[in-house]
């Protein structure tokens, strides 16, 4: 008998682990989805850590109303599924209010607009928990972060003043006002992500597919054509056979050249592949530490 | 990996291996993850050119492998790393997670970090210094954190003529101070990080070295055996209650094992009220098991109507953990203010909250000589100490020896919340 779990049972014992350790320690926690395959995963640990019980949280979606309509109808078909509760909060309400400026110009996102449309609904609702899909191999600044991340009243991060998280104990005091990001996927590698849906089954938003769309390239990424994106005079429409790697806001979504059409076929192309998941996000691309910047301000 | 069909049916069955990294400054330990990523096939194309623009603007004559771990403003701008990083590569041997941690002395918190959850350590040593008072903290945090395996890399061979004696000497110095950790596999290799040399590949400029690279002894170090699959500790996290009609009585146990196997039909005392019972079910997202190990996360459901919340723990019968309010620990201090006799702070053990007292400061550990300072002791940050404290509540633990989770907990400051003390449990 050798009691060994392999390298994926033991990320999704850990990962569930996390995630109950957030509903025990925390009033009030909330899932943030994006309609991403990382909070999916994330949500899917969720109904698993719970289960007979309902996943004792609700849902919550950032909507920059960029969206692509896929990611809707997968979300609220997910939401009727697990009979789970979805809040969205919208930027579009926040530009609205007068909570936040519309960006102007061609590379116009609404990305940073969205920690103060977040931070607003955590005060709104009181959540003393986020749990996100955030992966450590994403990206450098996410490298730093702990399982339990402590927020100040402002939702802010400070990377340089975090607890130290020792063996599998979770540190999630605070005073009030102030917030955890739990990440419960930490450290997870995109191709564990894909590897768990596949051994899994789970279902996805097609966009991850193969399919035809049409786009044009812009500083090395390949953007859907959107109404939300203007285009400069020189830059060309074409239909190409392309999938997304990664799902978020269609301004700053890049898409991949791929015939994938099911998740095997995304995983060899994963393994083979020799460019970073994030490589093709707008978002990421604006400055060499931006994502550290936006998770300062309070970001995902 | 490019060219061939990639296997996904062995790579989900690969093991995993935590590693943690320690050096002071300078000593080239982002390098030689940078090495490890690079020369494995770790790092992609866009990853490479945007270290390479890096090096270039800020007119560095080579490809600074370290940016690729260095991922916060600051850590650039200085050069040195603040924060643990954790990195991830596999081989189609292992699977494995870095925990790149600070040297300096200042930080040494988040090597403590590292390392608790690490099967190795990697310990680099600046050839042209040699064993250093950085050297031996970091390897005392390494034993005493419970690390099985250190590999000593003797870095920047290149900058002492890949000198034979230079190695033989440190390796005598370090084997001399070694004689008093716990640690018990111990190996020696002379690397250069900046130009590869016996970290992925053997080093032609060292051909008087016959022992193995780091990434084949990263691929190769047995740690099946670091498991303890003998004593059964289920703390409870979360007691799952459906309130659904066809979940009428339903009560579960979650959490996962911290140690040793259980089984439906064992019995089990349920601690601390000492009320036995037999196990009913093991379940997991509604399937039925036959047998769960640690670490996986489950849920148990009893026979009887017992009440059990979170914090319990369920053990078997016949094989139970020490009970006790007072507590012999060792403790890494990691706040600002020094740790206070008689000061209270809040504490976590497994899933269980309480609050302790400090009794009594028996010594404090010198690092550089392992000698105890009994003449007044102070326990400041980054010390390491031996102390007695008494819990609020009894706490249900094993020694850290024996059991790397439930004999460990935190420390937290009741005033600040912050995380204090990384406390290890001694007998």
């Amino acid at each position: 008998m050798s009691f060994t779990l392999n390298h994926l049972k033991s990320l999704e014992s850990e990962a569930i682990y996390v995630i109950r350790e957030a509903a025990a320690q925390f009033q009030n926690p909330a899932i943030l989805f994006s309609g991403g395959k990382d909070s999916i995963a994330v949500t899917y640990l969720a109904k698993k850590a719970f289960y007979p019980a309902p996943i004792p949280f609700p849902l919550v979606h950032i909507d920059t109303g960029h969206n692509f309509r896929e990611t809707l109808d997968y979300r609220d078909k997910l939401v009727a599924k697990l009979g789970a509760k979805l809040i969205v909060a919208s930027v579009q309400d926040s530009i609205n209010q007068s909570r936040v400026t519309e960006e102007r110009g061609y590379n116009a996102s609404r990305i940073r607009l969205q920690t103060t449309t977040l931070l607003d609904a955590i005060e709104k609702y009181k959540f003393d928990c986020c749990i996100g899909g955030a992966r450590r191999d994403e990206e450098k600044a996410r490298a730093k972060e702990r399982f339990f991340s402590h927020r100040d009243e402002f939702g802010q991060w400070d990377p340089k003043q975090q607890r130290p998280e020792l063996w599998n104990l979770f540190n999630g005091r605070k005073n009030v006002g102030e917030h955890f990001r739990v990440f419960p996927i930490s450290n997870w590698t995109e191709l564990d992500v894909w590897q768990y849906i596949g051994m899994e089954n789970i279902e996805l938003p097609s966009l991850y597919f193969s399919h035809r769309r049409r786009v044009f390239e812009r500083d090395g990424a390949l953007l859907a054509e959107s109404p939300y994106i203007p285009m400069k005079p020189t830059e060309i429409v074409e239909e190409r056979v392309i999938r997304f790697r990664t799902i978020g806001d269609i301004t700053s979504t890049g898409a991949a050249l791929s015939g994938a059409t099911t998740v095997d076929q995304i995983i060899q192309e994963v393994a083979a592949t020799r460019l970073t998941e994030r490589g093709g996000r707008a978002d990421d691309k604006r400055s060499e530490t931006s994502m550290e910047d936006r998770k300062k301000e309070g970001y995902f | 990996m490019t060219d061939q069909i990639f296997d996904s049916n062995s790579y989900l069955n690969m093991e995993l291996l935590r590693f943690t990294t320690a050096g002071s400054v300078d000593d080239g330990k982002s390098t030689l993850i940078g090495r490890l990523l690079y020369d494995s096939k770790s790092i992609f194309e866009d990853q490479y050119e945007n270290i390479r623009a890096t090096s270039e603007r800020r007119g560095e004559n080579f490809v600074n492998l370290a940016l690729l771990t260095d991922g916060l403003r600051a850590e650039r701008e200085q050069g040195i790393t603040i924060d643990v990083a954790y990195r991830y590569f596999s081989t189609p041997k292992r699977k494995f997670i870095i925990a790149d941690t600070p040297g300096h002395i200042q930080y040494t918190r988040n090597m403590v970090t590292g390392a608790s959850t690490a099967n190795l350590a990697i310990i680099l040593i600046d050839a042209r210094n040699g064993v250093v008072e950085q050297t031996r903290r970091h390897s005392l945090i390494a034993s005493l954190l419970g690390i099985q395996h250190l590999a000593v890399c003797i870095n920047k061979m290149d900058l002492v003529d890949h000198s034979k004696e230079v190695f033989d000497n440190i390796v005598k110095d370090y084997r001399e101070f070694a004689s008093r950790l716990q640690a018990k596999d111990i190996q020696f290799i002379p690397i250069s990080a900046l130009n590869g040399d016996n970290v992925v590949t053997r080093s032609v400029n060292m051909p008087w070295y016959e022992g193995v690279t780091l990434l084949y002894l990263l691929e190769t170090v047995y740690i099946a055996g670091d498991i303890n699959h003998i004593d059964a500790r289920f703390p409870v996290q979360y007691v799952i209650r459906p309130y659904k009609d066809e979940f009428h009585d339903y009560r579960g146990y979650a959490g996962r094992l911290s140690s040793g196997v259980l089984r439906p039909g064992d019995k089990v005392a349920i601690l601390p009220s000492g009320f036995t019972t037999t196990i009913k079910a093991i379940e997991f997202d509604g399937e039925q098991l036959i047998e769960a190990y640690a670490p996986m996360s489950v849920t148990v459901l009893i026979e009887d109507d017992i009440d059990i919340s979170r914090g319990d723990m369920i053990v078997r019968e016949n094989n139970q953990p020490q009970i006790s309010q007072d507590i012999e620990v060792m403790v890494c201090w990691m706040g600002d203010k020094p740790l206070q006799a008689n000061g209270k702070y809040a504490i976590k053990h497994t899933t269980k909250d309480a609050r302790c007292v400090v009794k009594e400061i028996k010594y404090q550990l010198d690092i550089s000589t392992l000698h105890r300072i009994t003449d007044q002791p102070e326990i400041n940050m980054n010390d390491i100490g031996r102390i007695t404290i008494r819990t609020t509540a009894p706490l249900l633990y094993d020694s850290y020896k024996k059991n790397r989770e439930t004999g460990a907990f935190i420390m937290i400051d009741e005033g600040t919340n912050v995380t204090v003390g990384a406390c290890i449990i001694l007998e």
